[in-house]
Order: structure tokens, then C-alpha cells, then sequence
């Protein structure tokens, strides 16, 4: 199984930037716990979701070919995040090489800035995964299958005639 | 620009990839052992450093993360041979072996990932005009 921390893909400029949205709901298992009678997105899934927009952005720029794997983050936040808002992840490429990439991501209820993260992703190669592993490419795969489509087709078309 | 120059901008790009405090950063600092740098933080100093300088930093020009590759020539019995040694230098030409050469021990390599390092590659290749 995988999480998916993102509901919608809204738009893919490839090796520049990423919109994706996450709405939140009171019905979403995790509030329960999170807290009893106060609930508040966890601040690790907002991280996930924000990754993993900047994961596909990453992935894109290799054709997702290359498994992208989540390295490090830091992040700062402003606020909580409640049921009833929803969420703009945006992730802008600052770097990107064989070795791996460097994304700068922000989380927006609105026009309000909830968090703000820098992420570092590794491209993890077959030499470096265990040999049992059966799949080399595990990253870009199956329940992503559809995200993936959704981003391809959020990119944006090339304006015809003059430069916008 | 000169070392001093070159190092205050090291220093915040440490400061930055590594969460450490300003005062724990001084040029014979250890990447690893002092600032607790792990690996995919080198990738992370190589591109905040790329930014920083407008410079392209080739992988493992900086960082060689795999100099010996196992060679026997170079390593035996977990320590660098006078062979290795020549190869590291002409690896990294801009670390002090001074204090490796006395205790030449595999796992020590590390110890030559420094503050002073990153600073005397960057003076270097200031110096020499953009490709």
C-alpha cells in the first residue's frame, strides 16, 4: 500500500515548479487521534504530501525513470491546519543532478502560508537498492500510477504565437 | 576573494544545510565528526555552494566519495598505502594530509572532509576564469 498525501494535481511546469492540493476532512481517519475533539493535520503528512509533490516534480525531470527518494527536510510552520481547508502545496526545483535534488516547498490554506520546507531527494540507483529487491523502479509505480497521469496532464500547454 | 571572504559565505551555507550554530564552524571543523554532516548532506553543500559561487561543482571533485575502490595498491590491511597516499593527494589536492600521513587508517579518510577543504577548493577554482 501506499499513502497518498495528495488529492489533486493542479499544474506541472517540468524542472521548474509544482501545484498539487490536499483537502482536508473531518472524516479522514487520523483526526480522531489527532486530537480528540481538536483536530489538526499532523504536521509529518502535510510534510509527505509537499514531498511528494516535489517527488514528482523531481521524477519528471528524468522521465521517472530514476527512483526519487526523500533525504532530508527541513521545515518551519506557521500555523495548524484544520478540517475544512484545504491545502496548496507548491514546490519550485532549486537544484537537480545525477545525484539527487534540492526542492523549496510552501503549504497555503488560501493565501495563508501554514509551512515552508526545504527538501533534499536523493536518486537511489540499482547499486544501491538490496538485491532481493524485485522491483529496481519501486518509486513511480502502481497507486501512483494515476497521480502521475494527473501531473503529466497538468502541464501546462506551450503558448501559440506570442510569448506569455 | 580572499580566504576569509570565501570562508564567512562557507560558514553560512553550513550554518544553513547543517543546523549547527555560527561559533561551531571554523575551518578545521570535520564535516562528519564536528558539524555531524551525513552523506546527502554533501549534496546538499555542493549545491547550496554551487548557487553561493556560480561555479558546477562535478560529482566527486570535491567529495570523492570512492577514491580506493578496493585496490590493493592503495589499501592493506585497513591502512592507505604510500602508493593510496599519493593517490589521495592527487585526489584531493587541496586537503592537509599532514596529520593522515601519520596514522594512514582507512576510516580516517573522512577526517579530511574539513571547512578548511571546501575553502582552499574554492580559492582554487575562483582563480581560475569559468570554462
Amino acid at each position: 500500500m501506499r499513502w497518498t498525501w495528495i488529492d489533486r494535481f493542479l499544474r506541472l511546469e517540468p524542472g521548474r515548479r509544482a501545484i498539487a492540493v490536499k483537502n482536508l476532512s473531518w472524516a479522514e481517519d487520523y483526526f480522531a487521534d489527532h486530537f480528540p475533539g481538536y483536530p489538526v493535520m499532523p504536521a509529518s503528512l502535510i510534510l509527505e504530501g509537499l514531498a511528494q509533490t516535489g517527488g514528482i516534480l523531481v521524477g519528471h525531470a528524468h522521465n521517472f525513470q530514476k527512483n526519487v527518494v526523500l533525504a532530508k527536510i527541513t521545515a518551519h510552520f506557521q500555523r495548524e491546519a484544520h478540517p475544512g481547508e484545504q491545502l496548496t502545496y507548491q514546490a519550485e526545483l532549486l537544484d537537480l543532478s545525477e545525484a539527487g535534488a534540492r526542492v523549496r516547498g510552501t503549504a497555503h490554506s488560501g493565501q495563508e502560508l501554514i509551512a515552508e520546507a526545504d527538501i533534499m531527494f536523493a536518486h537511489v540507483g540499482r547499486e544501491q537498492l538490496p538485491p532481493e529487491l524485485d522491483d529496481p523502479q519501486f518509486v513511480f509505480r502502481g497507486e501512483l500510477a494515476h497521480l502521475l497521469r494527473q501531473a503529466e496532464s497538468a502541464i501546462p500547454s506551450p503558448p501559440s504565437g506570442t510569448s506569455s | 576573494m580572499t580566504y576569509d571572504d570565501i570562508f564567512t559565505k562557507v560558514r553560512s551555507i553550513l550554518v544553513e544545510a547543517l543546523n549547527v550554530e555560527e561559533d561551531e564552524v571554523t575551518p578545521t571543523s570535520r564535516l562528519k565528526a564536528d558539524l555531524n554532516a551525513e552523506s546527502i548532506d554533501f549534496l546538499d553543500i555542493v549545491f547550496r555552494l554551487e548557487k553561493q559561487f556560480g561555479l558546477r561543482i562535478p560529482r566527486e571533485d570535491l567529495f570523492p566519495e570512492s577514491i580506493f575502490q578496493g585496490d590493493p595498491r592503495f589499501v592493506a590491511n585497513g591502512q592507505v598505502t604510500a602508493e593510496g597516499l599519493a593517490e589521495l593527494q592527487r585526489r584531493m589536492p587541496y586537503a592537509d594530509l599532514t596529520s593522515f600521513r601519520e596514522n594512514p587508517r582507512l576510516d580516517r579518510i573522512e577526517d579530511l572532509f574539513t571547512v578548511d577543504l571546501i575553502v582552499r577548493y574554492l580559492q582554487s577554482r575562483l582563480a581560475t576564469p569559468a570554462q
